[in-house]
């Protein structure tokens, strides 16, 4: 059973042609690289670097960063729609807090909405952990109300912006004299520290026991309400780091930011072969499927498909995901799989 | 308001559904769009295809929730996609215009035939399905198989309840109530955009939660829907009311959902601690 849980304990792990061969994270990869020989064939100037890190930067300020405690609420059997919500509220209390440089200097601005965004993650995790009959989607649902609404208060139908040129090094910035964006060094940096953490570490293990069974983990004596409590914490911040992304690349922050970026985060955690269900699944899927559904989008962009069809094309993809298996032919896969595993 | 019945069905189950409003915006474009071209003009035929388009929609993600044993969020979640953006595909990303629907299609909103000119039509549609709804679960063995398989599926399943077929007439239901609204929709606001009823999903579940349905399903009366959906509505429409700046209006409304769930869990709570008490004497 080990493949299935997505964690394989040391002791028993044999390595296989095969069984590699049917892992998710395999798939993901051939999908990967099917979707960059198809982006390549559509534009002769996908290949260059320069094509590769613009495609790599415009999707990793949406919604990539929140996809970390996403996976990891996602594990836990949680779920978290207020992300988006939060996203917008700390971008707009920075756009604001600095105030065209008048009221206070860009780092403070930028500390503050880590802090904003850190406190709306807190304020969902105490709500779930002290009244813990409540469900995470109505909590969430009502915090996203909550936080989009206060976004809408504080900034009305205006743009708030003038961020300093430097600002906006922070999206563009790149490593003097190769193409590589530092944002791609610091999504490397912390997918390593994720992994590392999920996989690696007690706290994550932890995560997969509250996941696969949130009873037996308590009376095993798993501090449950303190995790979770943690990773929407986590959430939050992630959210804030997000708006900080987006307002570096757009010069400027409105309300309405990162609308429907929840759903966006949940669609790459749930490709990525990590069940909503909980406890089932790994970090590495869930961070190729980002890549998967980024260059997508972006090379469907190229040949000028409209919007809404790629909403389309992600849509069916996402089901047909889910869907695989639990047909015949995955039945058949996931058979084969636990044969290898027992 | 119509739309929380349809949402009552899926939560007693225990699913949820978060792609109503994509199908409200497709099944109320097909039907203007049909309109607009000719094929019909009456109002009952424009609202019986709205349905049965949304009806439609319905049953395939309830096939795949129930035979594919997919879970009903990321299913519904996939199909807000598809079918949103199958809407602008449809429209070829244009509106319908209040001129190209016919005249008896838009006085259908603000006309009050149905109701003997003292209740307005929409209302009366309403009221037939709530009532419509309040019988089926009450008093009806469909209605009572949807409750036990909310409660305890296993139980249900081994008391011979079909729970697939439950679970695909549920989200049916769910499909045809969303398409009544989506005519009703375009025939209110007399238009038919590609992005609208954007986002009613979430006030939609709100409307039941505050109306004390669970998510876990199993919990929830037609009464109580009814209650939340005017508590929601009345918030909606007091608050440009008494003044509160338009911007902040949202904001408010997210407070008192919040507020509204943690009062609920709390009276639940000193029920309980009062049972047991008169347990212990």
């Amino acid at each position: 059973m080990a493949t299935k849980s997505g964690r394989t304990i040391i002791a028993e792990k044999k390595f296989s042609w095969k069984s590699a061969l049917l892992k998710w994270e395999t798939i993901l990869i051939l999908i990967l690289i099917l979707v960059n020989v198809m982006n390549a064939s559509i534009s002769p100037h996908y290949l260059s670097s320069y094509g590769l890190f613009t495609a790599i930067r415009s999707f990793l300020v949406r919604g990539a960063f929140i996809v970390f405690p996403m996976a990891f609420l996602l594990l836990l059997g949680e779920i978290d729609i207020s992300v988006g919500a939060t996203t917008a509220l700390s971008a707009v209390i920075m756009a604001v807090a600095y105030g065209n440089g008048d009221t206070m200097p860009m780092g403070v601005a930028i500390l503050l909405c880590l802090v904003i965004g850190t406190l709306c993650g807190l304020l969902n995790g105490v709500l779930l952990t002290r009244f813990t009959e409540l469900a995470p989607m109505i909590v969430t649902l009502g915090t996203q109300i909550l936080f989009r609404g206060i976004a809408e208060g504080i900034l009305g139908d205006e743009a708030a912006g003038d961020f300093p040129d430097w600002f906006g090094q922070v999206y563009r910035g790149t490593i003097p004299g190769t193409d590589i964006p530092y944002m791609l060094i610091g999504f490397i940096i912390l997918a390593v520290f994720f992994c590392i953490l999920l996989h690696k570490t007690n706290f994550g293990r932890k995560v997969y026991a509250i996941g696969s069974n949130r009873v037996a983990a308590q009376y095993a004596g798993v501090p449950v309400q303190k995790i979770r409590c943690i990773i929407y914490t986590l959430a939050g911040t992630f959210s804030a780091l997000t708006g900080i992304l987006m307002a570096a690349k757009m010069g400027s922050v409105r309300s309405d930011i990162a609308e429907g970026y929840e759903m966006e985060a949940i669609t790459m955690v749930v490709l990525g072969g990590i069940s909503t269900a909980g406890g089932k699944g790994n970090l590495p899927g869930a961070i190729i499927s980002i890549f998967v559904i980024g260059l997508l989008r972006y090379g469907l962009g190229l040949i000028n498909i409209p919007a809404e069809q790629i909403t389309i094309i992600v849509g069916i993809l996402l089901i047909v995901v889910v869907l695989a298996p639990n047909l015949e032919l995955g039945k058949k896969i996931n058979a084969l799989k636990e044969k290898r595993a027992a | 308001m119509i739309l929380a019945l349809g949402m009552l069905g899926v939560l007693l189950v225990g699913g949820i559904d978060i792609s109503i409003g994509s199908t409200v915006a497709f099944a109320g474009m097909a039907t203007a769009l049909f309109m607009r071209d000719g094929l019909y003009t009456a109002t009952p035929i424009g609202i019986l295809v709205a349905v049965v388009i949304g009806a439609l929609w319905g049953l395939l993600i309830g096939v795949i929730i129930a035979k594919g044993k997919v879970l009903p969020i990321i299913a519904t979640l996939g199909f807000m996609n598809i079918i949103r953006g199958a809407t602008y595909i449809i429209a070829d990303s244009r509106w319908v215009a209040a001129y190209e629907i016919p005249e008896n299609f838009k006085a259908f909103a603000t006309g009050s035939y149905l109701g003997f000119g003292v209740l307005n039509n929409l209302i009366v549609v309403m009221i037939l399905c709530y009532v419509f709804f309040f019988v089926v679960m009450k008093w009806t063995k469909i209605g009572r198989k949807i409750y036990a398989v909310g409660s305890n599926p296993e139980a249900a399943a081994v008391s011979g309840i079909k729970i697939a077929n439950i679970n695909m007439l549920v989200y049916t239901v769910m499909g045809a109530v969303s398409g009544l609204a989506g005519a009703l929709w375009v025939s209110l606001y007399a238009s038919a955009q590609g992005n609208m009823a954007e986002g009613i999903e979430m006030d939609v579940i709100a409307a039941c939660v505050i109306g004390g349905v669970s998510l876990n399903g199993g919990k929830g009366s037609v009464v109580g829907v009814f209650l939340g959906g005017i508590i929601m509505s009345i918030i909606g429409k007091a608050l440009p009311l008494i003044h509160v700046d338009q911007f902040w209006q949202k904001a408010v409304k997210g407070l008192i959902i919040l507020i509204a769930i943690i009062i609920n869990i709390v009276s639940q709570r000193m029920v309980t601690k009062n049972n047991l008490k008169r347990r212990e004497l």
